[in-house]
């Protein structure tokens, strides 16, 4: 038996770091950590109702999550590389060619 | 408190200090190598909860596969060390929203569940189970995740690997 708030805390908590780290972080790699940091949190909440509720639905769609997770690290890493390749840099405050 | 609810806690405890760890180290391999000690931390926890074939995808693929991929990307891209060269100028500010965003989500729940309701019953979730449900209710989502998968694994190849004939 486990209290369901203090799994829902631990998620609170992870999730939070998370946003800290996208924000305050300039590694373009680092700020891919951070959220996988946040996906992290989701999954324990999706983890912790799932077992809650005795439904596994819950557990499917953390798979999923996971999934999309490792799909989202490929590519994101693809394009950090490629950018790294062109401009010498992964500086995230640096790469500006997309901003208006 | 439960046993069980000691061994969450002190989890919780690690997997938490080693995310700060993650979000603060001034060494780009430090802050991949903690991470491996928060996802190690979550996958025990999901082993805990009951969830056991989570929790060994979870220890597999992120602690197997994806901080692999991070390290191969710190690798490959020359990153300088330091706090300076590692965070940027609005680290003040990063911390207000991080703390107002963990703020906001303790409040709610804590208004939606108060500190002791409900508990979670820890029964093994079987991979049998879950796996008649991923492919009876939720094969079409399965089918399209598999070719998300597919697409990301082409364009991956195809944005990182350099033109031979130019």
């Amino acid at each position: 038996m486990i209290r369901l708030p203090l799994v829902l805390f631990f998620s609170a908590a992870l999730f939070s770091i998370g946003v800290y780290g996208v924000l305050a972080r300039r590694n373009a790699v680092l700020v891919l950590m951070s959220i996988e940091l946040m996906l992290n949190a989701v999954n324990v909440n999706l983890i912790a109702f799932s077992q809650l509720w005795r439904d596994l639905t819950g557990q499917v769609f953390a798979l999923f999550v996971i999934a999309v997770a490792a799909a989202e690290v490929g590519i994101g890493l693809a394009i950090v590389l490629l950018i790294y390749r062109n401009r010498e840099t992964i500086n995230v405050n640096e790469v500006n060619l997309l901003k208006w | 408190m439960s046993s069980q609810e000691y061994a969450f806690v002190v989890l919780a405890l690690v997997g938490t200090v080693a995310a700060v760890r993650v979000v603060t180290a001034r060494n780009v391999v430090r802050a991949a190598l903690y991470l491996v000690a928060t996802l190690g931390s979550v996958g025990a926890i999901y082993l805990l909860l009951g969830a056991e074939f989570v929790g060994w995808v979870q220890i597999l693929i992120y602690v197997g596969a994806i901080v692999i991929l991070f390290l191969f990307g710190l690798m490959l891209t020359k990153a300088p060390i330091g706090r300076e060269a590692l965070d940027n100028q609005s680290r003040g500010l990063a911390a207000l929203v991080g703390l107002a965003v963990l703020a906001g989500l303790v409040f709610l729940v804590q208004q939606a569940f108060g500190w002791s309701d409900p508990k979670v019953e820890l029964a093994q979730a079987s991979a049998e189970a879950i796996g008649e449900s991923i492919f009876r209710q939720y094969v079409l989502p399965f089918e399209a995740v598999s070719f998300l998968l597919l697409a990301a694994l082409i364009g991956a190849i195809a944005l990182s690997r350099t033109d031979e004939r130019s």
